[in-house]
């Protein structure tokens, strides 16, 4: 492989990750109750933001703080945020909404979506803001000539830990297997005793939590953040879990890192496959390409084993 | 119409004939009561309009046939293009509006087939993101096929296209009827684009309670059903989104003219977006729903934008929230507790099918 | 209690006095909300203290003391609601607009000005196509794409040496517009186009086109869009470790660029912007401080360009002692003063004659003209 093959493939397993870190939160809701939250993309701001925010106060209060205390701390502050976001938005508007028709939902979450988005701009004005690089950027040069710096480094490790995580969470513990049974049958799993509406409030939660994660990270590695940030990676990300096949953790994860080297190869290679007829002004549909030709072929996604009936 | 009349307040139950003729007049007014608060409120009329053709076309394709669709907007951008190729100084090319209209109808059409047959199999929210991407997929090349060939200028957009031209006569020059008196380009726009929207229900209307109609409703509530009985699900699908396309093309080619001016900026999801929220908002599945939502949520924004500012320098003594936040802040929590509130839109539909009684009333002219 | 009313007579007084005066209403219209808000907000506020600093001073039309009265409008960066906004102003009477930001809503929205008779003067709107409507009260107080993209290529090879340069659009028309005539430019002056790639005005992430632009090795890497997106493109520059030139037109040619590269810009950072350094101009020198002081903001890109349109529209209705298009047309026309960005005059399309362009590079913190 050449240094340039090397870089596309770093730089879509970077993104990739990202995009799979929120595309889980899409489809563990979707999952359980068959809603595309369509703002999620935009509790991904919200960590961002607050996380940034976090920063700013500690940077003015403890102005010596180690990078290390100060991103955990700005972690520590954005993610139960987000978490609050999260649950807030399912119990005041989609806990109300699981028995109206289909499209109600649906509305709900984009106007969720531009609610968080105004909320944002009217609290952290229209400006693009600079994002800390509490972990370095000076990139490190493993081979000649491919570059890889350690906050990318950092985002892949920690989107792989909490992946696995996320599926010991689901696979292993109780309240996994609630989860699991109440995305089976919501009746029957409360009939079972199971607390669902507990256990719908604790997906949005989690969903959340990982958001606020990715919204870190992304805002990490690319510097910058502001109020419309989540909107395009949560498109992106909602395009992986179908891709991978909505409603399974494993698919969502394998969706989001096909999406992020489809992205990065495709803008960098379209020119040359296509001898020079199409180029990079078409990389964004990509994605949209090759989850088509995977519906059509395949119309449960990569790893979707149910039908989706839910239409 | 029936609908719409039984959805005036308080006068639609009693007194139904009274109420159609209330709508008729107002439609026909309101460009003239519009003009007493500012030209701005006509030319907005004028997009309402736009706006209902394309939410009527897309409540066929959501409400009737239940296919969810969010790039529905491509179809208006086919539209609009065709307009801009075939009636600009773009390739010098000045068909007559005639026979562009029907030609922009036609190519929308043949777009809605295209987008068809490959997501027959799909279902709910799988179909939602793939009509998604392919909205997307439609502005992305209108914003890049100006290379290698020049073919729709790429993001410069193409300008100076051809107003709408009946029979000698220029919709975008005022019309003077004396020397002291004219009618404003705005009204002759607002009165052919309400003649369009008209014949849109009409037809749709017709359409409707016509075996398709019906057949679309049965697919839509149970396909395996309808399937079971003999409907072809495969053509009526393919009808539905061809005809929804149609009216999404006749809109793009109208506003192409209108504009004068087309870019591919005009047709991003977000305007996707704003046509179901129109469509869910008034009440899927039924006429006066589409047109009402097409109308409130256009003029909404309109009207906050002129009312924000002196109202909170009222309230606050000062302005606490620019306009433009506000917009957006009353629109997103306006589709929200709507749809907590009333989630089967303001006017909802009725199950009139479950009643044969019904059917054979509404099918009375 | 009769302290009260006696005040509230005379404050009764002085309101209808302040009526009785003239007033004369200005027009500004750019996207306030939206990814280009802040320089949108950057436009109006310098229309808005070209105005205030007129009436300060005092105004007077046809003999007549006038107050200038400034309306603003957001355009959300889209054509249709560009339009309605036009519409709107003209309705409210404006006798002139400022704006609007993009191309892509001054076009539509020139229409709708012209119909109406006003002048709509564009500090931000750069697309050739604009003026070449011909439409009579159209000008523009800043460069347009074929000025600036050839005095950049040009630049580019003379100046900085390059053989090899890179050019990267943003997809919106003036970024296209711009990295087009950028290209003409540089391949005229005889340096090798070795890669044209394109991203759009929203995105964030730039890995693939760079990491595909590092393999071709140029010297300069052009890029024709806003500042949001160039700022983080730097800092991918220094991720990927390319070392190459970046030039870049007025677009990012801002002091929120700096902030958004963070230390990824260093002395290889180069933008250009129309007209003469501000510091330099006899009426520019504490525009900065003034605008500061008033707004309690940097200045961005476009205020000092809105500046001058407002005042040239101010100009022109006092030479012709009337606030009315069809007299003041012809004065705008002539219009001949030195602004805060340079001389102001119009050639007979309504471009700016003289089209002088500067190039800043990154030093110290800020842009420095070369």
């Amino acid at each position: 492989m050449d240094a340039e093959t090397l870089q596309q493939l770093i730089n879509g397993l970077v993104i990739g990750s990202v995009y799979a870190l929120i595309a889980l939160g899409y489809t563990m809701v979707y999952g359980i109750l068959g809603l595309i939250n369509f703002a999620h993309g935009d509790v991904l701001m919200v960590g961002a933001m607050t996380a940034l925010q976090t920063m700013l106060f500690l940077m003015g209060v403890a102005p010596g703080m180690s990078p290390v205390a100060m991103l955990t701390l700005a972690l520590l502050v954005a993610i139960p945020v987000s978490m609050l976001i999260g649950y807030t938005m399912e119990r005041l508007a989609y806990r109300r909404l699981r028995n109206a028709p289909r499209l109600a939902p649906l509305i709900t979450a984009i106007g969720m979506s531009f609610l968080l988005q105004t909320l944002a701009m009217i609290i952290w004005g229209r400006n693009y803001h600079t994002f800390p690089q509490l972990i370095s950027t000076t990139p490190l040069q493993p081979v000649e000539g491919v570059f890889v710096t350690p906050v990318q480094i950092v985002i892949i490790v920690v989107s792989a830990l909490l992946m696995i995580g996320l599926t010991l969470l689901v696979n292993r513990t109780r309240i996994g297997r609630a989860m699991r049974a109440t995305a089976e049958n919501h009746r029957t799993a409360s009939l079972m005793g199971v607390d669902t509406n507990a256990v719908i409030a604790f997906t949005f939660i989690i969903g959340a939590g990982l958001a606020a994660v990715a919204g870190v990270m992304y805002a990490s590695n690319y510097g910058i953040a502001h109020y419309g940030m989540g909107f395009m990676p949560g498109l992106k990300a909602f395009t992986a879990a179908v891709l991978g096949g909505i409603g399974n953790l494993g698919g969502a994860m394998l969706g989001g890192i096909v999406l992020g080297l489809v992205e990065s190869f495709g803008a960098g290679y379209i020119e040359r496959l296509t001898f020079g007829f199409l180029n990079s002004s078409y990389q964004d549909i990509f994605a949209f390409i090759i989850l088509g030709l995977v519906l059509i072929f395949r119309p449960t996604g990569l790893l979707g084993e149910r039908v989706s009936d839910r239409a | 119409m029936n609908e719409l009349a039984a959805a005036v307040p308080w006068l639609g139950k009693r007194n139904p004939a009274a109420a159609r003729w209330l709508i008729l007049i107002l439609a026909i007014a309101a460009p003239l009561i519009a003009w007493q608060f500012g030209r701005s409120w006509v030319r907005i009329l004028d997009f309402a309009l736009l706006y209902m053709m394309l939410a009527l076309g897309l409540n066929l394709v959501v409400g009737f046939a239940g296919l969810l669709d969010l790039g529905y907007i491509a179809f208006y951008a086919v539209g609009a293009y065709t307009f801009a190729f075939l009636a600009s100084p773009h390739f010098e090319v000045h068909l007559p509006f005639w026979l562009v209209l029907p030609l922009g109808a036609a190519f929308a059409a043949l777009a809605g087939i295209m987008l068809g047959f490959p997501v027959l199999r799909l279902r709910g929210d799988y179909l939602a993101i793939v009509t998604l991407g392919f909205g997307e997929i439609v502005r992305i090349f209108m914003l890049n096929l100006n290379y290698p060939v020049n073919i729709t200028n790429g993001p410069q957009g193409i300008g100076m296209i051809d107003p709408i031209v009946l029979f000698g006569w220029d919709l975008s020059q005022n019309l003077q009827i004396t020397e002291r008196f004219a009618i404003n380009s705005l009204f002759l726009y607002y009165y052919a684009f309400l003649a369009c929207v008209a014949g849109s229900i009409l037809f749709i209307r017709r359409l409707q309670i016509s075996r398709v109609g019906r057949a679309w409703a049965a697919m839509r509530e149970d396909e395996l059903a309808a399937k079971a009985i003999g409907i072809n699900t495969r053509n009526l699908k393919l009808l539905a989104f061809a005809l929804g396309a149609t009216f999404g093309g006749v809109a793009g080619c109208l506003f192409g003219a209108f504009q004068g001016f087309v870019s591919p900026e005009s047709f991003s999801l977000m305007e996707s977006i704003a046509v179901l929220t129109m469509v869910v908002f008034g009440g899927m599945g039924n006429i006066a729903g589409a047109v009402i939502g097409a109308f409130v949520l256009a003029l909404l924004p309109e009207i906050l934008r002129h009312i924000a500012v002196p109202l909170q320098q009222a309230v606050f003594g000062h302005v606490l929230l620019d306009p433009e936040v506000l917009r957006m802040l009353l629109l997103s929590l306006a589709m929200i507790l709507m749809m907590l509130l009333r989630p089967t839109g303001l006017i909802p539909a009725r199950a009139r099918y479950a009643h044969p009684e019904n059917l054979h009333r509404s099918s009375q002219p | 209690m009769k302290k009260t009313l006696i005040a509230a007579a005379i404050l009764g007084l002085g309101l209808s006095a302040a009526h009785a005066q003239e007033v004369v209403k200005i027009g500004a219209a750019a996207p306030l909300t939206g990814t280009i808000a802040h320089l949108g907000k950057d436009l109006e506020n310098g229309a808005r203290l070209a105005l205030e600093e007129a009436n300060a001073r005092g105004v007077t039309i046809g003999g007549k003391p006038v107050k200038l009265e400034f309306m603003g409008e957001d355009d959300q960066a889209d054509p249709r609601t560009g339009t309605t906004v036009a519409q709107r102003l003209v309705d409210a009477g404006v006798k002139a607009v400022v704006g609007h930001l993009n191309s892509g809503t001054s076009i539509p929205a020139s229409r709708i000005y012209h119909q109406a008779g006003i002048a709509q003067i564009t500090p931000a709107s750069t697309n050739p196509k604009l003026t070449q409507q011909k439409y009579p009260g159209v000008f523009r107080t800043i460069a347009n794409d074929v000025q600036q993209g050839s005095v950049l290529g040009k630049f580019a090879v003379e100046n900085l040496g390059a053989k090899k340069i890179a050019i990267i659009d943003d997809r919106t028309a003036y970024g296209q517009g711009l990295a087009d005539e950028t290209e003409k430019a540089a391949k005229s002056a005889g340096a090798q186009i070795v890669a044209r790639e394109f991203t759009t005005d929203k995105a964030t992430d730039f890995n693939s086109i760079l990491t595909k632009i590092r393999s071709a090795n140029p010297d300069v890497i052009f890029f024709g869009g806003m500042d949001a997106q160039a700022g983080p493109m730097l800092r991918q520059f220094k991720q990927l470790g390319i070392t190459a030139k970046f030039l870049s037109g007025d677009g990012s040619c801002s002091p929120e660029m700096i902030k958004l590269a963070g230390d990824a810009i260093g002395a290889n950072a180069y933008c250009s912007m129309a007209g003469l350094p501000i510091e330099k101009m006899p009426g520019g020198a504490d525009f900065r401080a003034r605008y500061k002081k008033r707004f309690n903001a940097d200045v961005q890109i476009y205020s000092p360009y809105a500046y001058d349109a407002a005042t040239a529209i101010i100009t022109a209705m006092e030479k012709a002692g009337s606030a009315e298009p069809s007299k003041y047309l012809p004065e705008l026309k002539k219009v001949n003063f030195d602004g805060v960005i340079g001389n102001i005059s119009f050639d007979d399309k309504g471009d700016l004659k003289q089209g002088s362009i500067t190039v800043y590079q990154f030093k110290d913190g800020a842009w420095v003209p070369l």
